[in-house]
């Protein structure tokens, strides 16, 4: 090794990594539980991406409206393009409704109704009945709900006496010869010192990777961090293709508006001053779900029908709506508005484009957040000392496509779910294992080398190349000879990381180096979503193909698993998609083809 | 004897200017605190030439632009650039704010970028908010309640109820109140701030939240509480439109009253 270090030892029963909604959820839990538990996070915990979630969190209270969780599981099938695992989508839309009071009464500021109940609200793709009416499903607090979530999580995480290792950012996993996950490495910004951490299981709340994109809603620290840390480990990222864009980013900027402002009925416009969307979805209209309104405004776009001086957006419209109902319900998105598009909303429509924004694909897991693959014939295989949940994860839930508002939920849910699960694998103050020197030399060797960089390149160039190119090659619309292009730009993005420059060597704070050490986490997942793309021969959710229109069950009714190699050739396998359900108590959802 | 000079490892110096690129017309002119402390150097002012027409709208946009292009050692904290994070504070023009939300073109002349006052640099622009959080953890600031809650139901708030939280419950503990605070410059060891007391309140005015007597014993303290003079700094910097001036009064008053 170029250089020794000096390294500081941990021991915890379990360890997460980040502290979002997913990571502070399950924190808190197995803090309560009486398990030894390390947060590690790269930014104070009321600074991640969590906080920036604005519309709400869905469950079946039937607050507003008569409701079902059974509706919500049939709307999150159909909304994943049958590709979400139903056992685990039963799971989460049945604990919905008690991981929604628990965070009341953990004192969330939810909005509330006439009566004093969580108000609800509705959102694209939730339905009654099945698909006949439109739900009021969505949890909110105002338009400013994940920070409402993320704050209060943090402080029952404070009450809990949870112990965080804040602005410390997670190199790698610590795996042992055998397959088992034992640790994690990670350096303190604040002093550049290394430290090991030992826990018996670990668990993955590092979020999505939007940021591998130019434009997206997602935050700056959004690098998918967990996600390249398992491909390293030598494990796959499964359903790595589909990358929802939300319909409303501001144009220009791509900050989030919610759509919880067409759930309050703002509506979309082309240049014609047309509701184009009653023409795509004669039945949902606005609220179809987001994959059906980016199309749609795309295809707006493409047919010259986009609004502005170069006919590259669209309109969405708020100002029918009135002063009050936009103070109370929609304070957030209205400042956002003025702010980054000069908008007063109550006069003029917001311009907006279908902007990058969650990842389904991520680590896959089982509903419990244990990190599954497929050995020796195997899906199923539980990877001894690992979990992931959040976006990181793929349980998978989302499938092809997210409903708005899912998010959330699947963040609390299986937050929950991991802290319950390790409760029952981890036994309190049990002994770690003796690791060998080689599994931290071995990250050890990688840190060192990217640390002392010396290349001719900036992480800025090879960042922004990376971001134009996935931005141009795995859009809204996909086609094989796009996508085969993207991959050679992507390898050699990939490849040109040897050639990297780290320009600031300091110790305290070093921000060049983070930064690198993020770029070099966003390349494989690139690598991955490409691949995985160009693979996968047919339209389904959030990735559609022009030259394979149609949803081709037979063939591709199965999870994609990208295994990508520490020189970014990449191995697909394959998954089952879960047909089955956890009870009785409803039967599985045959898929049909989807409309809305 | 009393020292009114900075100490001569504080006085801040001259640093590099870093021209615009040839050709350039619309330039706009950052000097920027630079601090590196593995050097142990005085801290100094960079100048940066900045080319507008090819940089976003906001001061974070340049900062980001002078990194990625300039300087990659210029350092700050930065996440979700739309004001709900609280990463990127700092001083901007002389006032404190987010610099993800404040405009370029808000700022007359050179845009001077420093970190937020009378905090412990660690780098550059970044502060170090240990105190700060230990103030916020140190007002409880969680739901407190001895009446157990439905066990399969939400607790009930009118929607009157709620409304007391607005205002309050929107704080993003950017620290931009605080740190504009001349009466927390001078007591930060033992007066809360006023991001700290805003949060107390929070708590206060929540209809579900049943430690109220307790709370207010814990604040009413000559530092803790009434180290608040109602200078307004706070108000006047919170980037997000908080009246934390206005929390800390409703505090003072309901110790007031409950002495009646």
């Amino acid at each position: 090794m170029a250089n020794s270090y000096e390294i500081t030892d941990h021991t915890y029963d379990v360890l997460v990594v980040g502290a979002g909604g997913a990571g502070l959820r399950a924190t808190l839990g197995m803090a309560a539980s009486g398990l030894s538990t390390a947060c590690i996070t790269k930014v104070f915990p009321t600074r991640s991406h969590t906080v920036a979630a604005q519309g709400g969190m869905s469950a079946s209270l039937g607050n507003m409206g008569d409701d079902d969780w059974r509706w919500h599981m049939y709307d999150t099938v159909k909304g994943s393009d049958w590709l979400g695992d139903q056992d685990a989508i039963e799971y989460m839309c049945r604990e919905a409704v008690p991981a929604i009071v628990e965070l009341e009464h953990y004192g969330v500021p939810f909005s509330r109704t006439d009566d004093g109940k969580i108000y609800q609200r509705p959102f694209g793709g939730m339905t009654t009945h099945y698909g006949e009416g439109i739900a009021q499903r969505t949890c909110a607090a105002a338009d400013r709900t994940g920070h409402a979530i993320l704050h209060t999580l943090y402080q029952q995480s404070l009450k809990h006496n949870a112990e965080f290792f804040i602005e410390y950012f997670a190199l790698d996993l610590l795996m042992a010869e055998d397959g088992t996950c034992c640790g994690v490495m990670a350096i303190d910004l604040a002093t550049g010192k290394l430290h090991r951490f030992r826990g018996h299981e670990v668990l993955l709340a590092t979020g999505g990777y939007g940021r591998t994109y130019f434009s997206c809603t997602s935050a700056h620290t959004c690098t998918g961090d967990g996600n390249a840390m398992a491909l390293r480990a030598g494990l796959p990222l499964q359903d790595m293709e589909f990358v929802q864009f939300h319909p409303t980013g501001i144009y220009g900027s791509g900050c989030l508006i919610t759509e919880g402002s067409r759930g309050e009925g703002g509506y979309l416009t082309n240049a014609n001053g047309e509701r184009f969307m009653e023409r795509y979805a004669p039945n949902a209209k606005d609220l179809a779900s987001r994959d059906v309104v980016s199309r749609s405004m795309t295809m707006e776009i493409n047919e010259g029908r986009g609004v502005g001086a170069e006919g590259d957006h669209i309109h969405l419209h708020l100002e029918h709506l009135g002063a009050d109902v936009i103070a109370e319900r929609l304070p957030g998105i209205a400042e956002s508005a003025r702010i980054f598009a000069d908008i007063d909303v109550n006069k003029d429509p917001i311009p907006v484009l279908p902007t990058v924004h969650y990842n389904m694909g991520g680590v896959p897991t089982n509903y419990h957040g244990e990190v599954v693959n497929l050995v020796d014939g195997n899906p199923d295989h539980v990877v001894p000392g690992l979990m992931a949940i959040g976006e990181a994860a793929c349980v998978s839930v989302h499938g092809a496509n997210r409903l708005g508002s899912n998010s959330l939920l699947d963040l609390i849910v299986f937050g929950r779910a991991a802290a319950k699960r390790a409760a029952e694998l981890v036994k309190a103050d049990t002994p770690h294992r003796s690791l060998p020197d080689h599994v931290t030399d071995k990250v050890l060797d990688r840190f060192d080398g990217i640390r002392f960089a010396e290349g001719d390149t900036s992480t800025a160039e090879i960042r922004l190349d990376l971001q134009k190119t996935m931005q141009s090659h795995a859009a809204v619309f996909r086609t094989g000879e796009s996508l085969t292009t993207g991959m050679e730009k992507v390898n050699g993005l990939n490849a040109s990381f040897s050639n990297v420059s780290v320009a600031d060597k300091s110790m305290i704070w070093n921000t060049d180096l983070i930064e690198t050490l993020e770029l070099s986490n966003l390349l494989p997942q690139a690598v991955a979503t490409v691949a995985s793309a160009l693979n996968r021969e047919e339209s389904r959710g959030a990735h559609a193909r022009d030259d394979f229109k149609d949803r081709d069950d037979e063939k591709w009714m199965k999870h994609s698993l990208a295994n990508v190699s520490a020189t970014g050739e990449v191995r697909m396998e394959y998954r089952p998609v879960h047909m089955t359900t956890m009870s009785d108590e409803v039967e599985v959802f045959p898929p049909k083809a989807r409309v809305y | 004897m009393a020292q009114f000079n900075l100490p001569a490892n504080s006085i801040v110096k001259k640093g590099k200017e870093f021209p615009a690129p040839a050709g350039a017309t619309n330039v706009k002119r950052f000097k920027v605190y630079r601090y590196d402390p593995d050097s142990g150097s005085n801290p100094r002012v960079d100048t940066y030439d900045v080319d507008l027409d090819t940089c976003g709208p906001m001061v974070l946009d340049a900062l980001i632009k002078i990194k990625n292009e300039i300087d990659p050692t210029l350092t700050f904290r930065r996440s979700c650039r739309e004001g709900i994070c609280g990463s990127c504070s700092m001083n901007i023009d002389g006032g404190n704010t987010l610099a993800c939300i404040k405009a370029i073109s808000d700022v007359k002349g050179d845009v001077k970028v420093y970190p937020l006052p009378h905090m412990e640099v660690v780098k550059d622009l970044v502060p170090d908010l240990t105190n700060f959080y230990a103030q916020y953890a140190s007002v409880k600031p969680w739901m407190q309640s001895d009446t157990p809650p439905p066990p399969d139901r939400e607790r009930l708030q009118s929607k009157e109820d709620r409304e007391q939280l607005e205002g309050l419950e929107e704080c993003i503990l950017c620290a931009c109140c605080s740190t504009s605070c001349p009466s927390y410059w001078w007591n930060s060891d033992r007066y809360l701030g006023p991001a700290a007391l805003l949060s107390a309140y929070r708590w206060i005015a929540d209809s579900r939240d049943e430690a109220t007597g307790e709370r207010l014993d814990e604040l009413e303290d000559p530092f803790k509480l009434y180290r608040c003079h109602t200078i307004m700094n706070c108000t006047n910097s919170c980037p997000k439109g908080l009246n934390p001036a206005k929390a800390i009064t409703e505090i003072k008053k309901l110790i007031v009253k409950r002495k009646n």
